[in-house]
This record gives structure tokens, sequence and C-alpha cells, in this order.
């Protein structure tokens, strides 16, 4: 009895579709036709980067490249960025500190504390507000979560590197000052820098 | 004393001369590796070195490759074999510089009472010069694959040496019917003789009989295996440097950019060769060494040193050409496994050649009677 397992139609065998037909195995034409695809790029390539370069055409690319820190890709407006707090018409925040995103928040980066506001019509305001980026999963729930529409997560910024964990806290201070992003998700506020940012470990 | 001025001149210009474009472009050969597969590929290619904000489309990356690998550490591993590790990359580097000396760049140059063959040696038996020159490349890299005592360096030692017979072979048995057709294997005399006009009783003056006319199967073959010899990429189980690693897995800073280097080297030397043997060398068509000649009758009337600029000018211009036309190859063909590689210099370029001595031979014997 032959084994289940015997495959009548593998590669090995004569007849399989992955088998190189004789004109294949030749390989010269296949050769050719290969040289031919990559040689049109070339020269179709070359005549845009002439026409770019030379006489100036700028609609002519010659590449797909977007040579990243110079030139930024267009960002999905509704790309979920760095987030920042909204401040009122005074610039104090928009925040009331009723911890629904410390509450919501799925990885627990984000610290309050809360204080009393000296506008007797405003409940709350918090003392501290820190997100920890190095936690933070950008589901952006606590966009959601926000009854008070203080948190958004629209300023385009996804730079926000560190040599250590401390400089990936973000403080009350630092969320204040950003902007939304502008048309085509640039950022219009440059990146906050946390004081470790600068010296190596 | 000027007399004798003058014979140095004339002895170490064309040697100064070979060694200035060559060197040269093997380093410009860096640069275009990047930026012709960066535009094949639809992207930019490097251009970030920059002096002072001066970009020049990438020009100094082969500065800062320089300056990086001369600045690395140079490591010797402890077991190695320390005289033939340090040799190694030396060896490999000197013989494919060494094999463009018989290749010629243009005319005898007449100047100041001198006859002066462009070519860095003149030699009767340039071709075997080359192929032998070729042939002991490969023992630079046995000696750094046996020399680095490291196993995986010792078998890319073998590979190197297995594919470069196989192509050896091909190389020479494919050259043969050029020798066949122009009668020398004086590579200077070849090139003279591909400004003749092809078959003159059938197409009159009209067609030069260059080698690519009338030896276009030695040129595919000459062509296949010559991209084999330099060890790139449809041919590089030598080295195959993103996983089998090779005979250089053990060297760094300065030694493995001169087996980088070798490997560039090489492949100006196959070009070179495809030039002088197949593309008419120097020859530009229709000018002889008065000016053009036409064949329809008009001629115009050169300086000789305007004819032999244009004759240089023809050489360095086809061997560009031919490079272009490697890296295209290089950067569209994948790797060709080891027994590939093997079966295909063996079974299918060595009896191809063969055949085409054969059936040049029988064509020379029916054209000449």
């Amino acid at each position: 009895m032959p084994s289940p397992y015997a495959q009548s139609n593998t590669p090995m065998d004569a007849g399989h579709s992955s088998r190189l037909t004789l004109r294949q195995r030749f390989y010269l034409r296949e050769v050719l036709i290969g040289l031919w695809l990559t040689a049109r790029h070339f020269f179709a390539n070359m005549w845009r980067h002439t026409l770019y370069t030379v006489f100036r055409v700028k609609s002519a690319r010659g590449s797909v490249t977007i040579q990243y820190p110079d030139e930024r890709r267009p960002y999905a407006l509704r790309l979920r960025s760095l987030h920042r707090l909204v401040r009122r018409e005074d610039g104090s925040p928009r925040c009331v500190a009723c911890m629904m995103c410390e509450t919501v928040c799925p990885a627990h980066c984000i610290y309050i504390v809360a204080a009393e506001h000296p506008n007797p019509e405003i409940e709350k305001v918090p003392s501290r507000f820190d997100i920890d980026l190095g936690k933070c999963v950008f589901c952006g729930y606590c966009v959601e979560a926000c009854p008070e529409d203080a948190i958004r997560m629209d300023t385009g910024i996804l730079e926000f590197s560190s040599y250590s964990r401390g400089g990936m806290i973000y403080t009350k201070e630092m969320l204040l000052a950003l902007d939304p992003a502008g048309p085509n998700g640039v950022p219009t506020s440059p990146v906050p820098i946390p004081p470790d940012r600068m010296s190596p470990r | 004393m000027s007399a004798v001025a003058g014979d140095l001149l004339a002895r170490f210009g064309p040697v100064a001369f070979v060694m200035f474009v060559v060197l040269n472009l093997g380093g410009l050969l860096t640069w275009v590796e990047r930026k012709q597969s960066a535009i094949m590929q639809d992207r930019i290619g490097a251009n970030r070195a920059s002096i002072f904000g001066v970009r020049i489309l990438g020009l100094l990356h082969p500065l800062a490759d320089a300056i990086k690998m001369l600045t690395k550490e140079d490591f010797t591993p402890a077991h190695a074999d320390r005289l033939l590790f340090k040799l190694a990359p030396f060896v490999s580097v000197f013989f494919a510089l060494a094999a463009f000396a018989s290749i010629p760049f243009g005319d005898t140059l007449r100047i100041g009472g001198r006859e002066i063959a462009l070519q860095a040696v003149t030699l009767n038996v340039g071709i075997l010069y080359v192929l032998a020159m070729l042939s002991m490349g490969v023992y630079g890299l046995m000696m750094a694959g046996w020399a680095s005592a490291n196993n995986y360096a010792l078998l890319g030692g073998q590979r190197a040496a297995a594919l470069m017979i196989s192509a050896e072979v091909a190389i020479g048995a494919s050259i043969m019917g050029v020798v066949m057709v122009y009668g020398s294997l004086n590579m200077q005399d070849i090139a003279r003789a591909q400004g003749q006009p092809l078959l003159p009783q059938f197409f009159g003056p009209w067609i030069p009989a260059w080698g690519i006319l009338t030896q276009p199967l030695a040129l595919l073959l000459f062509l296949t295996a010559g991209i084999a010899a330099t060890k790139r990429i449809p041919f590089d189980t030598p080295e195959g440097e993103s996983e089998i690693i090779g005979y250089f897995v053990e060297y760094s800073g300065m030694k493995f950019g001169m087996f980088a280097m070798a490997d560039f080297l090489e492949t100006v030397v196959i070009a070179g060769m495809t030039t002088a043997l197949f593309l008419g060398g120097w020859q530009v068509p229709y000018l002889a060494a008065s000016g053009f000649v036409f064949p329809w009758g008009a001629a115009v009337s050169l300086p000789h040193l305007l004819v032999i600029a244009l004759q240089i000018g023809a050489f360095l211009f086809k061997v560009v050409v031919m490079i272009w036309l490697l890296m295209l190859i290089r950067w569209t063909l994948p790797r060709f496994r080891y027994d590939q590689a093997m079966r295909l210099g063996w079974m299918g370029l060595f009896p191809l050649s063969i055949l085409n001595i054969v059936i040049t031979g029988l064509v020379l014997l029916a054209v000449g009677s």
C-alpha cells in the first residue's frame, strides 16, 4: 500500500508546474527579459532625474524615496501620535482631573494628581499629569474616555526617543505646550526635549 | 638629459595613464554600484556623505568608505598564518591591477620623433598575459582562505578556486575564436585588425570587423565566464556576502576593502578585455590614422593628436558602457547555486566555446577559399 503522504505532484515530478521548461532552463532568454526590465527602469529613472535636476521639472520624480528627516511623508489626520493636553483660553489645562483616562488606560501609563481650581465653577485641575511613553501603547482610549475633550493625540509628532526610561515620561507642562498638527499631519510644535535627552546615559 | 627624460616619459606615461584610469575607475565603481543599483530600483542611493554640506551626488561616499576602512581595527586571528594572511589581499589586488597592462587604449602615438605604443606593456602574447594575471588573482583568495585558520574561509577559498578554474577554461577557450579570426595573440594587433572592413567582398567598406560581429557566440561566452571571474553576483558563491560568507570572513578594515577593490578592478579588466577583443578596442568607426574616411567617399582629415584623443576617448567610452552592462547584470540576476555555477562552466560554457572554435575554423576555411 503506498504511503498516504506520497504526493504525485511534487516539484520533483516531471510535469509539475514549478519545473522549468527547456527554454527557461536555457536561461539566456530569461536573462535578457530581466535585463530589459531593469534597464528600462534605469533609463526611465535617469530621464526623470535629469528632468528634475537639470531642467527643474519638479513633477518628474525618479525615485519613490522620501528622505525622511528632511522630508516627511504626509501622515493621515487620524494618526494617533504624541498626546497633548488641550488648553483653555487662559492657557490652563481643560482637564478636570476626573481620572477617566487614567482608569481606562490599559497600559497604566497616565499618572494624575488632582488639585483645586481657583475658579469655583471648575471642579478640579491636575497638578500633575504625567504620561510614561515607554509604557503607552497608543491605543487612544484616553482620548475616547475624556469627557472634556482635554487630551488629544493629534500632534503628528512621532520622534520621542530618549536615552533613559525617565526621559520617556512627559509632564503636564510639556504636554500643554504642544499644538495640533497642521494639514498633511505635519507637526506645528517642536518635539519637547526631556532634560536627559541630550546627554547619553 | 632631456632625451632620457623623454624616454622615461614615453615608457611611464602609458603606465601612469593605465594606473590612473584603472584605479580611479575601480574606486569610482563603489559609487557607480550604489547609484546605478538605486536608480534601477527606483531609489536615490547613497547621498548623505557631505563636506560642509556639499554632497555632489554622493560622490564623497567612496572617500568616506576609505576613511572608515583605514581607521578600523586591523584584526588578525590568533591562529592565522600571519605572513600569508597579510599578503593575500595584496596578491589579490596586485594581479587584478597588473592584468590591465597589456590592454591597448589607443593606436601608436607619434610625438617628438618618438613612437609610443598606447598600452602599459607591449606584449606579443598579451591575451595569455591577461589570462595568466586573472588566474593568478585566485591565489590571493586561496591564501586568504587558508591563512585565516577558519573553516568557512577555507571553504570559501576552495569555492573561489573551483569557480575560477571553470571560468578560466571557458575564457581561454572562447578567446581562441577571436585569436583565430584576427590571427594574433597581441591585443594591439587584434584591436588594429578590428578596424578593417568586414568581408569587403560582400559588404564593401561599410561594416568594421569588430569582434561582436565576427564572434558573437564567443562574446556571450566570454562575458559569462568573465563575470564568473570577477566573483560578483550571479557567480558570487565564493563570497556570498549575505549568508554563506567566504574567504575574507576573518578580514577587517582596509584588507577587507582590498578584496572588494580587487573585485571592482577585475570588473574593469573584464570590461577592458571585452572592449579590446569584441568592441573594436580603441577603434572609432571610419576613423583612420589620417582622419575620418567615410565609405561614401567623404573624408575629413584630422591632426594626429586629435585622432589619438578620439581613440582614447572611444576606448574609455566603450569600457564605461561595458562596466554599466556588467553592473546591470550584477543587479538583475540572482545568484547561481554552487553546483549550477559549476555545471554552467563545465557543461555549458566550455563545450560551447569548443564548438565556437570548430565553427570559426570551418567558417575561416570557407571564407578563405
